[in-house]
């Protein structure tokens, strides 16, 4: 709701959320020494190291920093493609 | 009597660490604790002239610590408030006179007579900053609400935590109300999303700063001040009371009322 009201009252253009979102990146990069080049490598990775065992949608993949308190976690949401295709394509 | 020693840290520099260190000091002396304030920041010594005891320094930290003096000799004691003291920096010396134990040392030994130690650390993430964390038993961050203040306050808080002197809390310093209102400057929200730890202040911006530090008096003994409320709240806080945090907007007036039922999100 709240983002709902800033984004119609052009809140979320106004330069503390800015700062705001920018810092949230920089902390992200800060805190767990990893830039956003060796992330995308870290992904690029992930995928091919899963793809080996389970088929999976490259595309549908979403691997994200998120932060809970001070604590950074990688979250990895990785559908698998149904095993019914995987046996119609083996 | 067994001291508390608490550490003002920042990071970066020109955020408040020595206006804050001074302040804190002034406002539990002036509760009647026994207090000492050390500055830390060897060959670019401050809190004296904050203070307005620059006139009165005959030895320094490092006379004590190399043992030119005893530490009582190079102790000043504040004229105003009997019972706060100052161990003022060296100015002619660097970072590497002093060691992260002989801080640890020289706090040990002065323990037994204060009630706190505040410690007023240089900028930076090296030497000075080690040497003023290391006998601390309380962290406090100083920060102001803009993007590089609060990437160094994260930084520094992540060293205080892998020097095991966390949890670190935080004061925002130089908050404008006015522009936190229009969207313009992050908020207290804002940056306690972002750094996660617990709030000890928040301390607007006050001309009255600018005033006193001119004069050598602490804001904290102007009544008047909003800025010396915040930091005589945030002593009293640091002290075990519980003290509401300051309402900084201005919510009477025609305009403060207008702008909060044009945005209800804001502020």
């Amino acid at each position: 709701m709240n983002s709902f009201l800033d984004r119609i009252l052009g809140k979320d253009r106004k330069s503390a959320h800015q700062a705001k979102e920018r810092l949230k990146l920089v902390l992200i990069h800060d805190r767990t020494d990893l830039n956003p080049g060796e992330m995308d490598a870290l992904k690029d990775e992930l995928i091919a190291v899963i793809s080996r065992h389970v088929a999976i949608d490259p595309g549908a993949v979403r691997i994200e920093m998120s932060q809970e308190g001070r604590e950074q976690r990688l979250i990895a949401d990785i559908p698998l493609k149904p095993a019914v295709r995987r046996r119609a394509s083996g | 009597m067994v001291a508390k020693v608490i550490t003002v840290t920042s990071g970066k520099g020109g955020v408040g660490k020595t206006t804050a260190t001074a302040n804190l000091a002034a406002a539990l002396a002036a509760e009647g604790y026994k207090v000492v304030c050390i500055d830390a920041d060897i060959g670019l010594r401050n809190l004296d002239v904050v203070l307005g005891l620059e006139n009165r320094i005959v030895y320094d930290i490092v006379d004590a610590i190399e043992g030119r003096c005893r530490l009582r000799q190079a102790m000043i004691r504040d004229k105003r408030l009997p019972e706060l003291f100052l161990i003022p920096a060296a100015q002619t010396r660097d970072k590497s006179a002093v060691t992260p134990s002989d801080m640890v040392r020289l706090c040990d030994e002065i323990r037994p007579e204060f009630d706190y130690i505040l410690i007023d650390s240089p900028a930076g993430i090296e030497r000075g900053f080690r040497n003023a964390i290391a006998p601390a038993d309380i962290a406090v961050v100083i920060t102001n609400p803009e993007v590089s203040a609060v990437r160094d306050a994260d930084r520094i808080i992540g060293l205080i935590e892998a020097e095991e002197k966390g949890p670190a809390r935080l004061i925002i310093n130089r908050i404008r109300p006015d522009l936190v209102r229009r969207g313009e400057m992050l908020n207290t929200d804002d940056v306690l999303e972002l750094l996660a730890i617990e709030l000890i202040g928040i301390v607007p911006d006050d001309e009255n700063v600018v005033t006193s530090t001119n004069q050598g008096s602490p804001v904290a003994l102007n009544g008047k001040s909003r800025a010396g409320q915040a930091f005589r709240n945030i002593a009293r806080r640091l002290a075990g009371d519980k003290v509401p945090f300051m309402e900084l907007e201005n919510h009477n007036g025609l305009f403060g009322r207008l702008a909060r039922l044009i945005r209800p999100g804001g502020a």
